[in-house]
């Protein structure tokens, strides 16, 4: 679903050049629930922009659904994101002045398609969620746990293929962090791929699969393990 | 979309109201300020006659000579009588007519009913075709009514309504300055502006109009006398009415249509050759100097638009663009405060020109919506002319559909001209940038 090679970022200026990312590799296969995780400043952001295809890379190959990504222009980039990826943030990133049923229909408004089957998808989203009940509440009018649930209905709407979520639980006290990362695991039973980054040990236990990151490579991949607290520790810098 | 994106833009105007507010007035005052003087520099510098300005000329015949107070070796705008009669005589053109001003008494049949002054034009059979004259009754006098100097007059459909009640008063007589003259045509609201057949008498606008026009010879018959200006390089050799028409004076204004460069050419020569069997003659003891100029040159040369018609319309231009400098400022603005949406946008699918066309329908809303408002001050400043114009210039200035919706199309097209850069700005938002920053 998401094959990364020898995949590089470098950001440059006149009198330097940071490399975000350097040789990373990484395969995300269908069905897959993936944690990222890493210390601040690691590149699990930058690695989430540019397999959301937000961001362009420098070196290596980034296969996406089978497609090489590489040579796409803005056109065909913004279709994929529409059509193939449904993002999760951090900070919800709800529109403030649509109410709840127009923030879930705006990437289906870009997709092009018929009132009724929008409709139609809105609704199934919302009750998925379980905020069917709060159409026309605005985002400032609910929690910040009820946010992140339209953020993603408003990422399921479209029949994503797969999920990118950043810190999902990050804005979210432990009552809302717990129900939000229940009901990604919800749609990840119902056969979502997702990516998520984390810094957070815990959330990262209720990934399939552990991706650690530092200093812009990967430095540790762990299937069905749980990585300790102590063993994160190890690697973030002091 | 487009729907979507008005919508859009709806509720973004309405979310910062604050700016929305600034942007209109913005719009509203600068196309406002723009059409109000447009409206009035439009009628002034206007064709007055576009079917036919082309093949309207006026000729210059220099019969002051060099040194006798011409500038730039032009000679004199009017010629003199004399000479209009020979160029009459010669009829060397499809239409002309030689022309001078008139300010009447007339006497009503009523009895009791004072006699009142009108203004009007001594010219020749030829002056009706020429310019097209409309007619609501009956037509214009004869070239041989022009021969037999006739007692004959074209009066205006509002001394008609004065004198007759609008009816038709063909073959009715009007007394003019003690002589009854006979109607033959009443004019059909003809009240051209500028008075272009005569600016050098009137300036071009003029508050007055022509209620009467009567036959060249007739009026010299009847001692009519010119109210016109009259310029005179040497003094008459005998006083009075009668000197001046044997004078050097020039007062006589004069037009002719051409309807060909051909034609145009060979006036051009007749001129030439007219001049110089004068020179022959020993009237003139310099060689020819005259023009032809065609009715919109002769209009330019005579500086017919009034100069701060032209300051008040580049001012107001210069303030809408201000006007519209400001509104992209405020644009950008808005665009700032709006990057995390943008991001959030381009992030879940919206390409660059969904963003570009989402902002650019905002821009032409702001700009709808300060075209309305620039409407009303329009309506308002038109009205509010006469304060700062004379009122001859101010009377153009008319408020219309056109005009109205001239000013809402230069309002959308000029906004959404001012929004193309923060429209630009905006679809251009690095979506990634923003989100990491959250």
């Amino acid at each position: 679903m998401l094959k990364m090679t020898h995949l590089s970022k470098v950001y440059r200026t006149e009198v330097v050049e940071t490399y975000a990312l350097r040789d990373f590799s990484i395969d995300v296969k269908e069905g897959e629930f993936v944690a990222v995780t890493g210390p601040s400043g690691s590149g699990k952001t930058t690695f989430l922009t540019i397999a959301g295809l937000l961001e362009t890379f420098t070196g290596g190959s980034y296969h996406l659904d089978g497609v090489d990504v590489s040579h796409l222009n803005d056109n065909a980039r913004s279709k994929i994101r529409n059509e193939k990826i449904g993002f999760i943030f951090q900070a919800f990133n709800l529109i403030p002045d649509l109410n709840v049923y127009d923030n879930v229909e705006v990437p289906l408004r870009y997709r092009g398609m018929k009132a009724a089957e929008r409709k139609k998808r809105i609704m199934e989203s919302l009750e998925r969620v379980g905020l069917s009940s709060r159409l026309k509440h605005y985002p400032a009018e609910l929690s910040g746990g009820q946010q992140q649930r339209v953020a993603i209905a408003r990422a399921l709407a479209g029949s994503p293929r797969l999920l990118l979520a950043d810190e999902p639980t990050g804005n979210l006290d432990t009552q809302m962090a717990r129900g939000v990362m229940e009901l990604l695991e919800d749609i990840h039973r119902e056969g979502a791929t997702i990516v998520m980054v984390t810094h957070d040990p815990e959330l990262a236990t209720r990934a399939q699969r552990n991706v650690h990151v530092i200093d812009g490579q990967v430095v540790d991949v762990a299937e069905d393990r749980v990585f300790s607290t102590s063993q994160l520790a190890e690697h973030s810098p002091a | 979309m487009f729907a979507y994106y008005v919508d859009l833009a709806w509720r973004s105007l309405r979310r910062s109201r604050g700016l929305t507010i600034l942007m209109v007035l913005a719009i509203g005052f600068g196309v406002a300020a723009s059409m109000t003087t447009f409206a009035v520099f439009r009628a002034a510098s206007g064709d007055p006659i576009p079917w036919k300005s082309g093949k309207l000329f006026v000729p210059q015949i220099d019969s002051a000579g060099p040194g006798n107070g011409n500038t730039d070796n032009e000679p004199p705008q009017q010629l003199t009588y004399p000479d209009a009669m020979a160029l009459m005589r010669d009829h060397r053109a499809v239409h002309q007519s030689a022309m001078y001003r008139l300010g009447v008494s007339v006497v009503p049949d009523k009895a009791g009913a004072h006699p009142f002054n009108v203004d009007g034009h001594a010219v020749f059979a030829g002056f009706f075709p020429m310019l097209d004259v409309p007619f609501a009754y009956g037509s214009a006098w004869s070239h041989a009514d022009d021969q037999h100097r006739a007692a004959v007059v074209v009066i205006s459909s509002h001394l008609n309504d004065k004198l007759f009640g609008g009816g038709n008063s063909v073959g009715r007589s009007i007394n003019i300055e003690g002589k009854n003259y006979r109607v033959v045509g009443v004019t059909d609201h003809w009240d051209p502006k500028p008075m272009f057949y005569d600016v050098v008498n009137t300036g071009g606008f003029t508050t007055q109009r022509d209620d009467v026009l009567i036959p060249l010879p007739s009026a010299i018959d009847a001692n009519i006398t010119n109210q016109g200006t009259t310029n005179c390089s040497r003094p008459s050799p005998e006083p009075g009415f009668v000197g001046l028409q044997h004078s050097t004076c020039v007062w006589i204004a004069y037009m002719a249509e051409l309807d060909s460069t051909a034609q145009v050419s060979a006036y051009k020569r007749y001129l030439d050759n007219y001049a110089r069997s004068q020179q022959q003659a020993g009237r003139y003891d310099w060689p020819p100097n005259n023009r032809l100029r065609s009715l919109p040159q002769w209009l330019d040369y005579m500086h017919v638009v009034p100069s701060d018609t032209k300051v008040s319309l580049l001012v107001a231009l210069g303030l809408f663009v201000v006007c519209l400098v400001n509104t992209a400022g405020l644009l950008l603005a808005k665009l700032t405060r709006r990057s995390g949406e943008i991001g959030v946008r381009r992030a879940i699918g919206a390409p660059r020109r969904a963003i570009y066309a989402q902002f650019v329908i905002e821009a032409g809303m702001v700009g709808l919506t300060g075209g309305v408002l620039g409407m009303v001050l329009t309506a308002l400043g038109v009205l509010a002319m006469r304060v700062v114009l004379p009122p001859e210039i101010a009377d153009l200035a008319r408020l219309n559909v056109g005009l109205f919706a001239l000013t809402v199309l230069v309002a959308m097209a000029a906004t959404v001209l001012a929004g193309l850069y923060p429209s630009f700005r905006a679809a251009n938002v690095q979506p990634a940038w923003h989100l990491k920053s959250h």
